[in-house]
C-alpha cells in the first residue's frame, strides 16, 4: 500500500494537534489535577504518535512514544506533573514539529535523530522511583521496535487513528477541508463577478424588465461574496492558541508568574489578515510579558497579586475588529519615554517638553525605539513597536493605547475584516496635458479607512479659508493647519490652475498626518475589488493597486500613506532628523521654520513643529484678567505675549494695530499666544552654524538657506506666561454658568486625559 | 510572401524553432513562440501616472489587469509618426506577472532552423544589444530575437 498521497494530511492533522498540545500542557500545568485534560493531552500524543507509526515515520514514532509514555504515569496517577516535565513535553512538541516541517518540505524526516532528547526523556521516564519502572523501560524499548516492524509489514495498521478520526467525524460532521488556494480561487472569481454585476446594474438603468433581474443578480451577488468571504474566515483563536505557551516559556525565562486570560477567541477574520497579525500580536504579549509585567517581589511590593495578567479580547464592531491586549504591569512613564527618545536623538529636548503624555507615548512607535534598559533576547531585538505600527498599518489597521502609569496598560489594535474587496472613494482628476484627447478625466479610488472628510470651498468667500505660504497651500480647518496637496499636480497631470469655481478637498489621514487633497471632481463611494499591479509598478508606492469598474474601464487605487509621502507632506521615518547630543556646532538639520517680525527683528523664526495655529485677533476682543492681556480663546483664556515687548524690554503694546497676528502654541494643557507684527513666510532649509544666543527671549542664530535668523526661545516666553491667569478656572466659570459648546476633537481628547489623570490620581 | 515560405524553401536538415514576429519601426523582431500567451487588437488603457517611461498603461484583460509596455520606448526609438495606426498588444506571461507588448505590426509565426542563428553584429547600439539574445539570417532580412527578461528587467527604472 502506498500512503504518500495521505503524507499532507497527516501533517496537517498533526500540526493542528501539536498545536492543541501546546494549549493543553500550559493549561494543565496550571491545574494539575485535572483528570479529563490529562486524558485529552495523553489521547492526542497518542494520536500523532499513532499516525506517525502508520505512516513509518519512526523518529517520530519513538520521540513521541516516550512522551506518551510519560503522560501515560501521569494519567496513572504514578506521578505528578512538574514544570519540568511539561517543558520537556513542550520541548518534544517543538522536536515533533521540526521534523513536521521536513516531511512537509522534502517527504523524510530529516537528518536529526534528536537522540539527546530520547535519552532526557528516557531517564525522566525512569525517574519516576522504584526498580519496576526499569522494566517499563525496557518494555517501551520493545514497543519502538514493535514500530519500526510494523512499518514494513504494511496491513498492520494502527486502530486508534480511525478511532479518533471517527471521533472527529461524529462530532462535527457538517466539516470538510477546503485547499486554502481553493477558496482564493473562489474569492478571485467572486470579485469578478462583483464587477461583472457592477457593469449589468449599470448597464439595466433604462429597460424596467431588465432593471428587476438587474436587481436580483445585485442580491445574490452581494450575498454570494458576503458568503465567500466568511469561507475565508477564521477565528482569531487559531493565533491565540499559541500564546500562552509563549507567555508560559517567556515567565518562566524571567522568574515571572503571568496568567493569559483570553476572551472572544472565536471572533473571525480573514485569513490573510491572520497571518498580517500574528506577529504584531506576539510581539505586544512578549513586550507585555517583558517589560510591562512586574517581577513577583516588586508586584507584591506595590500591593498587586504576584502573578501578573494579560487579558486578551477580540470583538467586531462596525465592519472593524477590535484586539486588545491588557496588562496589570507598570504601564509606561511618559517620562521615560521622553528621555529616552531624545538620548536616541529622535526628538530634540525642547520638543519633548512640549509634548502631551498621550503624545509622549506614541513616541514608541518611532523606528529606534525601545524603552527596555538593557536589551534582551526576548523582546529587544531590534524589532520594535514601529514594526508592528506598519505592519498594522499595512493591512489598513490602527493601533492606541492607554496607559495607566503603575497600574498597566492597554493597547487596542483596530483592523478591517477582509482586504480583498474594501470600500473606497471614486474621484476624478482632469488632465491637460492632451488637450485634444477626448480623455474628461482620470478616475482614482482612495481606500474609505482613510478618509477624514469631504470639504467643498465655494466661491472667493470659501477659497479666503486657504491660506498661501510660499509655494505651500494650507487650508485652515477648525484650528488646525492642513497642507494641500493638488493631486492633478502631484501626479504630474496638470500644472495648478487656479480656478474660481468650487474647490474639492479630500481630507485624508496618513498615519498621525491630515492633508487636503483637491481632486477636480467627487464621484461616488463603492465596494471595489483590489487588484495587484504588475511588477513594474511595484515600485510606485503611492498605488495600492487597481480595480476594473462599471464600465469596464480601470481605476487606480491609492495607497495613502505613499501618497502623502510623495507629496511631501509626510516625512519618512528614516529620515527624521537626528540630533547628535550636546553638540552644537554641529547641528545640521532640515527643519520647517515659521519665518516672522517683531520690532526690530526681522528674522525670527520658531520650529514649525512647535506652532499649534496662527490666528488674527481683532484689538477688540483684547482683555484684561488680573491685568493682563488676555483674549478668550476656544472656552479659555488665552494669556497673550508680545515678543517685540520680550526682546526689546520696552512696552512696545502700546501701538494699536487694528489686529494682531498670534502664533499659538501649547504648553502642557493649556496654550500661550505669542504676538508678532507679521508672519513671513515657512523655511524648509538646513540650519547651519548655529550659535547660542545671549539676549533673553533668543535661543540661538543660525543660517538657514542664505538668511540669517533668530530662533525664539520658547521657555522664556512660557516663563512670562505662568505669571498670567491660569485658563482652566475660567473655562470652570463658563460651564458653570451654562455657556457650553460642542468640544472640538482636541479638547475632548484632552478632556479625557484630564479624566484619566483624575482617575489614576483618586486610585492612588 | 510569408517569411515562413522563404524559409521553407531554404530550410536545412535538423531542429528548428518556432518565433512570433512583429515589427516596431524598421526593425524585424521576434519571440519563441512558446512564450506568447495571446495576441489583441489595440486595446484601451488606463495610464499610470509617474510610472516609468517604459509602460503605457494598465490593459484590462477579461477582468485581469495587464501592465503594456511600449515597445518603442524601451528600445529607444521615437513614437509612431501616423496616430492612425494604433499598436498591437502581444500578451507575454512572463516571470513576476502578465505583461502586453506594445507593437506596430504583428508578423507571422516562422519556423527558423537553429542553425541560422548569428551573433549579434558589434555595431549595434549598446541599449538594443542588451535586450537581445541572438539574430538569424533570413532571406527577407534579420530576424532580432529579444530576450523577455531582459526587457522586462529594463522596465524598472
Amino acid at each position: 500500500m502506498d500512503f504518500s498521497d495521505e503524507v499532507p494530511g497527516f501533517v496537517v492533522e498533526s500540526t493542528e494537534n501539536l498545536a492543541l498540545l501546546d494549549l493543553e500542557l500550559v493549561q494543565l500545568e496550571k491545574n494539575p489535577d485535572d483528570d479529563a485534560l490529562i486524558a485529552s493531552v495523553f489521547r492526542t500524543i497518542h494520536t500523532v504518535k499513532g499516525t506517525s507509526g502508520f505512516f513509518g515515520f519512526s523518529i517520530l514514532g519513538s520521540i513521541t512514544h516516550v512522551a506518551e509514555n510519560i503522560l501515560g504515569q501521569v494519567r496513572e496517577k504514578e506521578r505528578r506533573l512538574t514544570p519540568e516535565l511539561v517543558s520537556l513535553v513542550l520541548e518534544t512538541v517543538d522536536a515533533v514539529r521540526k521534523v513536521l516541517t521536513n516531511i512537509e518540505s522534502s517527504g523524510a524526516e530529516g537528518p536529526d535523530t534528536y537522540q539527546p532528547l530520547r535519552d532526557r526523556l528516557e531517564s525522566a521516564f525512569a525517574s519516576v522511583g522504584d526498580a519496576a519502572d526499569l522494566s517499563r523501560t525496557a518494555d517501551q524499548a520493545q514497543t519502538v521496535l514493535a514500530h519500526t516492524e510494523r512499518r514494513n509489514t504494511d496491513e498492520s495498521v494502527t486502530p486508534q487513528p480511525y478511532n479518533r478520526r471517527a471521533d472527529d467525524v461524529a462530532s462535527s460532521p457538517s466539516t470538510i477541508r477546503v485547499d486554502v488556494r481553493m477558496l482564493d480561487k473562489l474569492m478571485n472569481l467572486v470579485g469578478e463577478l462583483v464587477l461583472a454585476r457592477n457593469q449589468i446594474v449599470q448597464g439595466a438603468q433604462q429597460s424596467v424588465a431588465q432593471s428587476a433581474s438587474a436587481q436580483r443578480l445585485n442580491l445574490i451577488t452581494s450575498e454570494l461574496q458576503e458568503g465567500v468571504m466568511r469561507t475565508r474566515m477564521q477565528p482569531i483563536g487559531v493565533v491565540w492558541n499559541k500564546l500562552p505557551r509563549v507567555v508560559r516559556d517567556l515567565a518562566s525565562d524571567l522568574g515571572k508568574t503571568i496568567d493569559l486570560e483570553m476572551v472572544g477567541a472565536e471572533t473571525e477574520l480573514d485569513k490573510t489578515i491572520i497571518e498580517a497579525i500574528k506577529d504584531p500580536l506576539t510581539h505586544i504579549v512578549r513586550n507585555s510579558c517583558d517589560h510591562g509585567i512586574e517581577r513577583p517581589e516588586h508586584r507584591l511590593a506595590k500591593g498587586k497579586n504576584a502573578a501578573g495578567r494579560i487579558i486578551l479580547r477580540a470583538f467586531h464592531e462596525s465592519g472593524h475588529v477590535n484586539i486588545e491586549m491588557s496588562d496589570d504591569g507598570s504601564g509606561m512613564d511618559p517620562e521615560r519615554v521622553k528621555n529616552k527618545a531624545i538620548q536616541k536623538g529622535l526628538i530634540r529636548a525642547e520638543q519633548a517638553a512640549l509634548l502631551s503624555d498621550r503624545e509622549a507615548l506614541r513616541l514608541i512607535f518611532l523606528p529606534g525605539f525601545s524603552t527596555a534598559e538593557t536589551v534582551t533576547g526576548i523582546s529587544g531585538r531590534g524589532v520594535g513597536m514601529d514594526v508592528v505600527k506598519t505592519n498594522i498599518e499595512k493591512i489598513s489597521g490602527a493601533i492606541d493605547m492607554d496607559n495607566r502609569p503603575g497600574y498597566g496598560m492597554t493597547i487596542k489594535i483596530k483592523i478591517p475584516l477582509t482586504l480583498a474587496i474594501i470600500p473606497g472613494l471614486v474621484v476624478t482628476v482632469k488632465s491637460d496635458a492632451n488637450p485634444g484627447c477626448a480623455q474628461h478625466g482620470q478616475r482614482f479610488v482612495i481606500p474609505q479607512g482613510n478618509l477624514l472628510e469631504l470639504v467643498r470651498l465655494e466661491g472667493p468667500k470659501g477659497r479666503a479659508q486657504m491660506e498661501c505660504i510660499g509655494d505651500a497651500d494650507i487650508l485652515r480647518r477648525r484650528g488646525t493647519l492642513l497642507p494641500i496637496v493638488y493631486l492633478s499636480e502631484l501626479l504630474g497631470l496638470a500644472t495648478r490652475r487656479l480656478v474660481d469655481e468650487a474647490i474639492n478637498i479630500v481630507v485624508l489621514k496618513a498615519e498621525d498626518t491630515a492633508f487636503g487633497l483637491v481632486v477636480d471632481e467627487i464621484n461616488d463611494t463603492q465596494e471595489i475589488v483590489v487588484k495587484a499591479l504588475g511588477k513594474q509598478l511595484k515600485s510606485l508606492n503611492w498605488y495600492v493597486g487597481a480595480t476594473i469598474m462599471g464600465d469596464g474601464k480601470i481605476a487606480l487605487i491609492f495607497d495613502v500613506v505613499g501618497l502623502a509621502k510623495l507629496a511631501k507632506v509626510l516625512m519618512p521615518p528614516q529620515e527624521r532628523p537626528k540630533l547628535e547630543a550636546g553638540s552644537s556646532a554641529t547641528l545640521r538639520e532640515v527643519q520647517q521654520l515659521l519665518l516672522f517680525r517683531a520690532g526690530r527683528f526681522a528674522g525670527l523664526v520658531l520650529d514649525l513643529s512647535f506652532v499649534a495655529r496662527l490666528e488674527e485677533i481683532a484689538w477688540s476682543r483684547l482683555e484684561y484678567a488680573a491685568g493682563e492681556p488676555v483674549v478668550r480663546y476656544r472656552e479659555a483664556l488665552l494669556p497673550l505675549v508680545w515678543l517685540s515687548d520680550l526682546l526689546e524690554g520696552a512696552s512696545a503694546s502700546g501701538s494699536r494695530p487694528v489686529s494682531l497676528q498670534v502664533i499659538v502654541f501649547s504648553e502642557d494643557d493649556r496654550h500661550i499666544g505669542l504676538v508678532v507684527d507679521e508672519i513671513v513666510d515657512i523655511l524648509d532649509d538646513v540650519v547651519t552654524h548655529r550659535q547660542a544666543s545671549t539676549r533673553f527671549g533668543l535661543l540661538a542664530s543660525g543660517v538657514a538657506g542664505d538668511r540669517l535668523v533668530d530662533f525664539v526661545d520658547l521657555d522664556a516666553i512660557r516663563k512670562v506666561a505662568r505669571k498670567r491667569p491660569s485658563n482652566q478656572r475660567h473655562s470652570e466659570e463658563m460651564s458653570s454658568i451654562g455657556e457650553t459648546q460642542f468640544p472640538s476633537d482636541f479638547q475632548l481628547e484632552e478632556a479625557v486625559l484630564q479624566a484619566e489623570d483624575e482617575l489614576v490620581g483618586s486610585a492612588r | 510572401m510569408t517569411a515562413q515560405s522563404e524559409i521553407g524553401s531554404t530550410s536545412m536538415p535538423g531542429a528548428t524553432l518556432q518565433f512570433a514576429t512583429f515589427r516596431i519601426a524598421e526593425m524585424l523582431l521576434g519571440l519563441e513562440l512558446s512564450q506568447v500567451q495571446e495576441l489583441m487588437r489595440s486595446q484601451e488603457m488606463a495610464r499610470v501616472p509617474l510610472a516609468p517611461v517604459a509602460v503605457e498603461g494598465l490593459i484590462n484583460l477579461r477582468g485581469q489587469i495587464v501592465t503594456a509596455l511600449d515597445m518603442r520606448r524601451i528600445f529607444g526609438m521615437p513614437p509612431l509618426q501616423n496616430r492612425d495606426i494604433l499598436p498591437m498588444n502581444i500578451i507575454i506571461s512572463a516571470e513576476g506577472g502578465t505583461v502586453s507588448l506594445l507593437v506596430d505590426e504583428i508578423c507571422d509565426v516562422v519556423d527558423v532552423p537553429l542553425a541560422a542563428s548569428t551573433q549579434l553584429p558589434a555595431n549595434l547600439s549598446a541599449g538594443q544589444r542588451d535586450l537581445l539574445k541572438e539574430v538569424y539570417q533570413l532571406k527577407s532580412g534579420l530576424l532580432l530575437v529579444v530576450d523577455m527578461s531582459r526587457v522586462i528587467a529594463s522596465c524598472d527604472h
